[in-house]
Order: structure tokens, then sequence, then C-alpha cells
């Protein structure tokens, strides 16, 4: 589904990462792990089509991004549910409006119906419905952009630090929501510093970890 | 027309995304507004030279003046004689010498209703008033000056093109000024829509992030300018036409300032100018809309 291959990226007149090759394949369960600043989250973006390489190919879905037009790279982004580091909603716009914007964004608000009842339940949000993004707490954050990301049921889940702000409980919490949609067939990619997170899910799941140092991209080691 | 109905009726769940953009709306409307007023206006001043300018033509194109001076003596027989000629000349419809009321009517403006015309020496005038076809001025000047020496034929041709000239220049200036009332209030909704744009550039972000294409995130926003164009101008249309009404009403005295306005269908012109706001609004928010969206990729 998503394929980098040799793939490079400058950043600030010098490269960031290069010879990265990364497949994403149904059901497939990755970590992306390494020191703070070396791209983890430039990487993330390659595959969700928000920066292009400076070298390299990137498919999504059997398209090179970089031939991609910017209404091509609309309907690509329906299939790939991401959640960002800082959530990144729409502060005006209810837990529940912001949750189903993906099909809002796609003109089929009309087919919510139930389906926003029980997301909203699967990640423990149903109180918090109606109320305004800032007034939810980190965790509860973090579950609302999941639960957005999941909403179209899309192909591939993309997640940035998903447990960076949340206490452990909460993220065994996340851990087992994004667990439960890769045994739907759904590929995940995390993108953490937190261990701890990394070997409670290799307990649950065939999951490969990869480390992005020194401007490659290598296999973690056994340790984990 | 379904593209039209769409956008009047809009997308609730679109227009919700967008967050209220404040003062630029507020700016958009009272914009739209101002210009539409000063359009009233514009239109108005263009209609009415217009018709100045018609009523010129056609009150003075087919008419002529033959004034005869001459010793009182001899100014009846002079008259007889020029008669005489004007009956002959092919063109000439009717010719009829003005009576002492009708100059006597003429010379008022000027020198009061007491006037001792009798005892003036006055010209005696001649109305002409031509056929379809018209008299040729040359070949009857040339009769006059043989016939009747005291005669001189004034066909109006001498001042009355350039006041039909100077209509036309004024009814062109109406047209620019519409044209330029248009291209301001295009520049300006462009300006406020890249600002309500470059406000919400993490709204844009978000709804890119969920798959919003181009399109959806530009409609919302020509929408929204669109119609706050609309409804400025059409109050601005309103005020404007309020304020032409309560001008003074022309008269015979009035001349050309008092007779600025609309008449009869002439009034349904201003309400061009709420739609047209709109059509101008929509492609100057969609240009906007689309260089920016541009930009932030």
């Amino acid at each position: 589904m998503i394929r980098l291959e040799n793939v490079a990226y400058n950043y600030g007149g010098g490269a960031l990462f290069t010879g990265v090759s990364l497949h994403l394949e149904p059901g497939s369960f990755h970590f992306l792990t390494g020191p703070s600043g070396t791209g983890k989250t430039t990487l993330l973006k390659l595959c969700y089509g928000e920066l292009l390489p400076t070298s390299g190919r990137v498919q999504l879905f059997g398209k090179d991004s970089a031939g991609m037009n910017r209404d091509e790279v609309a309907l690509m982004r329906r299939r790939i549910g991401v959640v960002h580091q800082d959530c990144q909603f729409l502060d005006h716009l209810s837990v529940a409006e912001n949750v189903v914007l993906p099909l809002t964004v796609a003109g089929r608000a009309n087919e919510v119906g139930q389906d926003l009842t029980d997301l909203l339940g699967w990640v423990g949000l149903e109180r918090q419905a109606s109320q305004l993004p800032p007034e939810l707490s980190g965790g509860e954050r973090q579950r609302a952009a999941l639960a957005r990301a999941v909403m179209v049921s899309p192909d591939v889940l993309i997640a940035d630090e998903p447990t960076g702000n949340v206490d452990w409980e909460m993220s065994q919490r996340l851990l087992h929501l994004l667990i439960e949609l890769n045994r739907m067939g759904k590929a995940v990619l995390i993108a953490t510093h937190d261990l701890n997170l990394i070997r409670a899910a290799k307990a649950q799941v065939q999951a490969r970890v990869l480390r992005l140092q020194g401007g490659e991209l290598q296999s973690a080691g056994a340790e984990l | 027309m379904n593209k039209v109905f769409a956008l009047l009726s809009g997308d609730p769940n679109a227009d919700r995304a967008v967050p209220p953009t404040g003062y630029t709306a507020r700016l958009t409307v009272f914009t739209a507004g101002a210009m539409a007023f000063l359009a009233v206006f514009a239109l108005s001043l263009t209609l009415a030279t217009n018709r100045l300018a018609d009523r010129w033509s056609s009150e003075l194109a087919r008419t002529a003046t033959l004034r005869i001076s001459a010793p009182a003596d001899q100014i009846d027989a002079q008259v007889r004689a020029a008669m005489n000629v004007l009956d002959t000349t092919p063109g000439i419809a009717t010719a009829r010498p003005l009576s002492t009321q009708e100059q006597q009517d003429l010379l008022e403006p000027w020198f009061g209703p007491d006037l001792p015309l009798e005892s003036l020496p006055i010209p005696q005038l001649i109305e002409i008033t031509e056929t379809d076809v018209g008299f040729d001025p040359i070949g009857l000047r040339a009769r006059l000056q043989v016939e009747v020496p005291g005669a001189v034929l004034d066909d109006h041709t001498r001042w009355r093109d350039p006041l039909v000239q100077a209509a036309n220049r004024i009814r062109s200036l109406g047209f620019v000024s519409l044209l330029l009332i248009g291209g301001a209030t295009g520049a300006m909704i462009t300006l406020a829509a890249q600002s309500a744009l470059a406000a919400n550039g993490q709204v844009i972000r978000v709804m890119r992030l969920v798959g919003a294409r181009d399109t959806y995130i530009a409609r919302a926003f020509v929408r929204r300018f669109t119609l706050r164009a609309a409804l400025g101008a059409l109050a601005g249309t309103l005020l404007g036409l309020v304020a032409i009404a309560l001008l003074p009403q022309g008269d015979t005295a009035g001349g050309f300032l008092t007779g600025l306005g609309f008449k009869g269908a002439g009034w349904l012109w201003p309400f061009l100018i709420p739609p047209f706001a709109a059509i101008v609004a929509f492609f100057a928010t969609r240009a906007a809309a689309f260089r920016t969206l541009g930009n932030l990729s």
C-alpha cells in the first residue's frame, strides 16, 4: 500500500536521512523510533503525502506521490488515518463534529448514524461528544484524534507519538485500540520514543521496530 | 443553474467547518454596500446624461431658426419674403413666425416680464421644422441672401453638436465610473478573502489532513463572501435609491442636476447591482482562494 524506495530528504541544507526503504502492507504493524530530530515526523509525512522526497520514490496505493496533484492527494488521504502529536482539531467544532470531519469533507456526512456513537463509545468519549477540543484532557484529545483517524475506515493508520501526552494507563488503552485496528487488517505505523509501549505491543502483536538514527533507517535490535 | 442553486443553498457542514471570519466579513458587507451606493449614483448619472443627449439630439435635430433683422418699417415685408422662400424650399415641413408673446416668453428669463418688445429692435424669429429628408442649408442660405438680405439661418448644428458630444462624454465617464467601482469592489473583496484564508491557515491544514479537496475548502469561503457581498450591495442599492428618490424633482427651470435620477423602467436598473456585486465577489474570492490554497501546499 505504501512503499518508500531509497528515499532521501534534505532539510536545512543537509540530508536528514538517505537510503530509506519501507513497505507498509495490509495487516502490518511497525514502530518507528529514534532520537529526537532524526526525522521521524518527516518520514511519517512522506508516508501520507504531506511532503515529497528529495530523491527516491514514495508510492502511495500504487501511485508516485511526486506525480499526484492536490485532488489526488486529498483522495489518497481518505485512505490514510493520521493521528498527530498535537492532534490538530478545529477548535470551534465539537468533538463529535471533529470526529466526523473526514466524512463531512468527503460529502458523506449523512452516512454517520450509529457509527459515530459506536466509535465514540469505543474510544470512551461518549460524554465528551458535545464538548469543544480545548476542553478535553491530553488523553481525551489523543483518543478523539484516533477516532477521527479511523472514521472513514482507512487502510493505513499513522500515528505520531500518540501516547506522548498521556499516562501509562491511557497509553495502554490507546495501544489496545491500535492493536484492535491492526487485527481488522489495517496497516499501522507508530512513531514513538516510548520503549515500554513497544514492548507491550510486541507482547500482543507481531510488530516490526525500525530505528531512524544517523540519517539511516535500520531494524531495531533484539533488545526490544 | 444547479451550481448557482448549490451556491445559494450551500452545505451547512462545510460552512460550519470554516469559523466565522469576524472583521473581514463586516468589511466585505460594508465595502459592497458603499460601492453599491456609489454605483447607484454613477448609474443614475449615466442614464440621466443618456436621456439628456437623446433629448438634445431629438429636439434640435429637426428644427432650425430664421432670424430677420431689419428696420421696423421693412420687417413685415422681409418676413413675407422669407415665408415665400421657405414655403417653396424642399425639405421644410412647416415654417411659422413666432408671435410677440412667444418671443416675450423667450426673453423673459433674461430681461423679466415687463420688456416693451414693441419699442425695441428685436429681430423676428421664424421656427422651421424639417421633413424626414431635411433641407439643403447651403442652398437655402444662398436664396435667402438674395431675396431676404436681413435673414440669418441657424440650423443649430453649431451648438447642438458640442452639447451632444459633452453629454456623450459624461455618459462614458459614468460607464467608466461603474467599471472602476466594480474593479474596486473586486479588489477589496479579494483582500478580505485573502485575509480570511490566511487567518484560517490551521483550519485549512486540518481539513486537508482529513482529505478535503481544495474545491471543497474554497467553496465554503466563496459562498460566504459571495452572499455577504450580495447582502451589502442590496443594502447599499436600497439606500442609494432612497437618496435618489429624495433628490429635488426636475422641472422646466431645473436643468440637468435636478433631472438626475431614474425614469419609469429605469428604476429597475439598480437592482442589477447586487447580483453584479455577487458575481464580482464570487470570482474574486474564488481566484483568491485557489491562489492562497496553492501557496499553502
